[in-house]
């Protein structure tokens, strides 16, 4: 039976020689977690099953630094890797790949430019193709919007680009449904209003997105504790949970989280 | 010396990197005369993409590697270069290479496609220390992406299954071919292990 998959994500700063990992408190507080490669292989050792580098500088310099970090953490980790952030055509997926990613995740971008999912799917592969949606609840009816019950009320989710820092108007599990479409392989979904909270990854999102499409769902926002991804994983159709700071500051192993998760029922690879 | 095919597909840093990491010597060969005079002691045929593009691809490869399998090389098959050893695929047109007899199928419905993560492997034989699952137990993960599979006419060149919706031939072996449908390069130290088992067996 195929297993759940924990992904730590690695923010990486690359304005820094060799770059370096952070983890943003609430989009304000940076602190400094390590570098890139180091955690991979600590992330290897305990048992992740993924990783996820998320280049939050983003810029078109900074490209050639991240594949640095690719090159650097494949010599000896051996597991799928994924790259975000500043992906904005295929050259830059080339990039990502040739140094040694598995896959690319897009979001401002395929916003922008959704034919950018199809070319990618075509050149690589669906399973190289990883869309990202960065989702706000909307609370309130709206015609032509996927309206969801909350304990809240009822809401829709609203797509935002550059880094939550724009709306678009777009419904996230419409987009999500085009995504698929189009030819993604798996769906990074966050939750704007989680994102940094560590109350817990918002369920009624992911039970939405992932009960929509056919393809993996890597729910992402909010995580604070083992039993915030036991709850996503046991009460939603997600695929893949992903955490950062939980991991990255020594507050449990991926390996603490797995054996919880197992106790509660989640089959994971031990 | 190991001959890695270069088929144009995606990059092969990974696997090349993996088995350098296990003690072996890999070369990328990126055509039929590089493979010629590569005087390989084993060839891995590393896999991404699609049947038809693997195979128009791989054509050229062909008479050489018909060569090597027959002399008693050891090959190794990955993923979509796994399958394309196969006779033929519901994902083309193509004529696979039909050394080992058997179809590669669609994963039926009922279950998300592409199979895209980690999963277990069944054993259906017990493991000598030289073969390739030495050191491989029953339930241990390795990581698939694929959305065909393959069924052997002879069940007996099955060494391990999964489950995936279906029970399917995770890991094909007959005589110096070994064929594994997950990716060993991404399968993190039971991986490794396998490529480490495959490295040893060369050296034999």
């Amino acid at each position: 039976m195929l297993a759940k998959r924990i992904i730590p994500c690695l923010d990486c700063d690359l304005g820094v020689p060799h770059g370096r990992v952070v983890k943003g408190v609430q989009f304000k507080q940076i602190r400094y977690a390590g570098i890139p490669w180091e955690l991979a292989e600590e992330y290897d050792r305990q048992g992740a099953d993924e990783l996820i580098f998320l280049d939050i500088t983003a810029s078109h310099e900074r490209r050639e630094t991240m594949a640095k970090v690719i090159e650097k953490t494949s010599e000896n980790v051996f597991m799928p890797l994924t790259v975000g952030g500043g992906i904005r055509a295929i050259a830059d997926a080339r990039t990502a790949f040739n140094s040694g990613a598995d896959k690319v995740s897009v979001n401002t971008a395929a916003l922008k430019n959704p034919g950018l999912i199809n070319d990618i799917a075509k050149y690589f592969g669906n399973q190289a193709c990883v869309l990202a949606i960065d989702a706000k609840r909307r609370y309130g009816r709206e015609p032509g919007r996927e309206m969801v019950d909350t304990p809240d009320g009822e809401c829709w989710f609203e797509c935002s680009f550059y880094g939550g820092r724009e709306f678009t108007g777009i419904d996230a599990i419409q987009w999500a449904i085009e995504a698929e479409e189009r030819g993604a392989g798996d769906i990074m979904l966050t939750s704007m209003d989680r994102d940094g909270t560590k109350d817990g990854f918002d369920i009624e999102l992911t039970a939405a997105v992932s009960d929509s499409v056919n393809i993996p769902v890597i729910a992402s926002g909010g995580c604070g504790n083992p039993e915030h991804i036991l709850e996503v994983l046991r009460d939603t159709n997600a695929s893949a949970a992903l955490a950062a700071s939980i991991f990255h500051f020594g507050e449990y192993t991926v390996g603490e989280v797995k054996e919880y998760l197992r106790k509660g029922g989640v089959h994971v690879r031990m | 010396m190991i001959a890695i095919i270069d088929y144009g597909m995606g990059n092969l840093r990974s696997i090349h990197n993996a088995l350098a990491k296990v003690g072996g010597n890999p070369v990328i060969v990126s055509d039929s005369k590089s493979l010629s005079d590569a005087d390989a002691d084993a060839v891995v045929i590393p896999g991404v993409g699609s049947f038809g593009d693997a195979m128009r691809n791989l054509t050229p490869f062909s008479d050489k590697l018909f060569d090597l399998v027959d002399s008693g090389t050891p090959l190794l098959g990955i993923c979509i270069g796994r399958q394309v050893l196969f006779v033929r695929s519901e994902e083309s047109d193509a004529a696979g290479f039909g050394l080992l007899a058997g179809d590669v199928i669609r994963i039926p419905d009922g279950v998300k496609i592409p199979q895209m993560g980690w999963n277990e492997l069944t054993l259906r034989r017990n493991n000598r220390d030289t073969d390739l699952l030495a050191g491989i137990n029953d339930g241990d993960f390795f990581y698939f992406v694929h959305s065909y599979y393959c069924v052997p006419e002879d069940e007996r060149v099955i060494v391990a299954t999964t489950d995936y919706g279906v029970d399917m031939a995770a890991v094909v072996e007959k005589n110096n071919i070994h064929a594994v449908q997950f990716h060993p390069e991404k399968s993190s130290k039971k991986g490794l292990l396998i490529l480490k088992n495959f490295v040893e067996m060369v050296k034999c």
